[in-house]
């Protein structure tokens, strides 16, 4: 089934002058129909303006379409009355920690969602402990978000979105503010919720390392899915991604160089292992010893 | 000419019971026309460091000389100093404010007190330096894309004319080309004009790449400082601290512990190309 399905999506942003004329319009979404289904791993790429983050914007119903449609977990974002349904369906994960996080203890933060639904106290504390379980916090719950690190900081606004048991959980660019640490402590607990809870993904990075395990990518330019695919599909059109402003993973980059220079290597290396992998292969193939 | 530190140490809160030590004891020389990275994780001491290099904060211990003067001297110039050090912070375009990019640019050299024609004149040169396209110079800069109003930004402090630019994280949440385009411009500043430039980065593939010396930041201590290639040989006491090695070296060390004969030093994908061609020859 198909958690997020959107139809000739479009959205237009209305530019106007100092004296509120309209000065232009920019389409930022143009016709975009996509699906996306539950317990998937899903990123969207693209460069900076490419539409990404108003397409995510209207997952979690925080914009509405100029035209089409959107449904999440089956309700029409357009429908007011669902609008409360449909937040809770599809969490959402923002950029900076700082202005995410609100609690003043971490317990108390991760329960605010929960608490304004209505949840039973008792379900609340039962579900903020299951939360940040899963994004390995448990045992910073009593302590000030502020002595906490950017990386430890993100892993309770998940922990904050994952209590309110959402079907699907969006993440804007959630590592770009973090150190290599904090980064891999993000994204570990990103992938552990999917793997484990089956909580569908959708993760939008400029980081091409962090997606190379999801099971879908849609590349955006121009308010339009330029491409779609697996990783391992995406990333071998090392020069197409380079059109759109994007990269390849390095291991991907470092194999592509090799095959440019003579090297026989097959097409698609993700990770390091896979590239090291298909070295040895190949040095196996000249008769070199092991 | 250059930057020298000696024995700097900077305590927070020094007259609570929450004090910390934020630099403990640093030495270190940075001298004219060097690319530098400066890494560490958050909360490393990075900040604190360069806040000091432009007396935006005091030293409690420990001198800073800048151009052979002690900045913390009585009737020092702080506000020549900071003209010379230009830092750029974290998501600089939060700091735009003209109503357009040429105006937001001119803000810095009118300040200094510059006659207007060589303000903009400056303004003008340092919008061509950083790559802006003419028909930007007189539109809202909240009308720009993300990597123009960083470049915006970084574009005010250059009408400066720092002899030393320090930049936070410039890179932060662009696209790879624009990261590829703004460090790109930034290493050709350099080469052109000779200034001094630190980078402080969380992206080890960048700092791979561009600079020519690491300093390594860990809990208010220099923990490494040289050439990239040696640092980045510390990859395991790097990940202890919260840091990272460069894709490339994880790879080169995997192949040589499966046998491959390869130079582990290679730290970007052409120098990996090169090493691991040869060890296949």
């Amino acid at each position: 089934m198909e958690i997020v399905k959107t139809d000739k999506l479009v959205f237009e942003y209305i530019r106007r002058d100092e004296d509120g004329n309209v000065e232009g319009i920019n389409r930022a979404v143009d016709e975009v129909t996509l699906g996306i289904r539950q317990g998937d791993f899903v990123a969207i790429l693209g460069h900076n303006g490419s539409g990404k983050s108003t397409l995510a914007k209207h997952i979690n119903a925080l914009l509405f379409p100029t035209e089409g449609t959107v449904w999440v977990d089956g309700r029409d974002t357009k429908e007011e009355d669902e609008i409360w349904n449909i937040r809770r369906s599809a969490g959402m994960v923002f950029q900076n920690p700082d202005n995410q996080i609100i609690g003043q203890v971490v317990e108390e933060d991760v329960g605010f969602g929960p608490e304004n639904m209505g949840v039973p106290t008792a379900e609340i504390w039962e579900r903020v402990k299951e939360s940040l379980k899963a994004v390995g916090m448990y045992e910073f719950r009593k302590y000030s978000p502020n002595k906490l690190s950017g990386g430890q900081k993100q892993r309770v606004s998940i922990a904050g979105v994952l209590a309110m048991h959402p079907k699907c959980i969006v993440l804007d660019e959630p590592t770009a503010m973090l150190d290599p640490n904090g980064r891999r402590e993000v994204i570990r607990a990103v992938r552990a919720l999917n793997d484990v809870e089956n909580v569908t993904v959708i993760l939008i990075t400029h980081y091409m390392e962090e997606i190379i395990h999801a099971d879908k990518v849609f590349v955006m330019d121009g308010g339009r899915i330029a491409m779609e695919g697996t990783p391992r599909e995406i990333f071998s059109q090392v020069e197409r991604l380079k059109e759109l402003r994007l990269e390849a993973p390095q291991a991907t980059l470092l194999a592509y160089e090799l095959q440019q220079r003579g090297i026989p290597l097959p097409d698609g290396i993700l990770s390091i292992e896979e590239l090291v992998e298909e070295i040895l292969r190949y040095r196996r193939s000249l008769g070199g010893k092991e | 000419m250059s930057i020298i530190l000696d024995h700097v140490s900077h305590i927070y809160g020094s007259d609570t019971a929450m004090a910390v030590k934020a630099l403990d004891d640093i030495s270190l020389v940075i001298p004219d026309g060097q690319f530098i990275g400066l890494i560490g994780h958050t909360g490393s001491g990075k900040s604190t460091l360069v806040q000091h290099l432009n007396g935006l904060l005091k030293a409690d211990s420990g001198h800073i000389y800048f151009n052979g003067q002690d900045i913390d001297d009585e009737g020092y110039n702080k506000k020549e100093l900071r003209s010379k050090v230009g830092l750029v912070f974290q998501y600089p375009e939060h700091q735009l404010f003209e109503e357009d990019v040429f105006k937001d640019v001119c803000f810095g050299p009118r300040n200094l007190g510059l006659p207007r024609k060589e303000v903009e004149l400056r303004a003008y040169a340092a919008l061509k330096q950083v790559g802006l396209p003419d028909d930007c110079f007189y539109q809202s800069p909240f009308d720009l894309s993300g990597g123009q109003k960083r470049r915006a930004a970084i574009a005010g402090v250059l009408a400066m004319k720092p002899e030393v630019l320090i930049l936070d994280e410039p890179t932060a949440g662009l696209d790879p080309r624009g990261r590829e385009e703004i460090l790109g411009q930034i290493e050709k500043l350099r080469r052109e004009r000779g200034i001094t430039v630190i980078l402080v980065s969380h992206s080890m593939d960048d700092v791979a790449e561009y600079v020519e010396r690491i300093l390594v930041m860990n809990k208010g201590k220099l923990l490494y400082d040289g050439e990239p290639r040696e640092v980045f040989s510390h990859y395991r006491e790097l990940e202890e601290v919260g840091l990272a090695a460069p894709q490339v070296t994880y790879i080169m060390h995997k192949l040589k512990e499966k046998g491959v004969d390869v130079d582990t030093d290679a730290i970007t994908i052409p120098e990996a190309a090169d090493a691991i061609l040869r060890a296949l020859s």
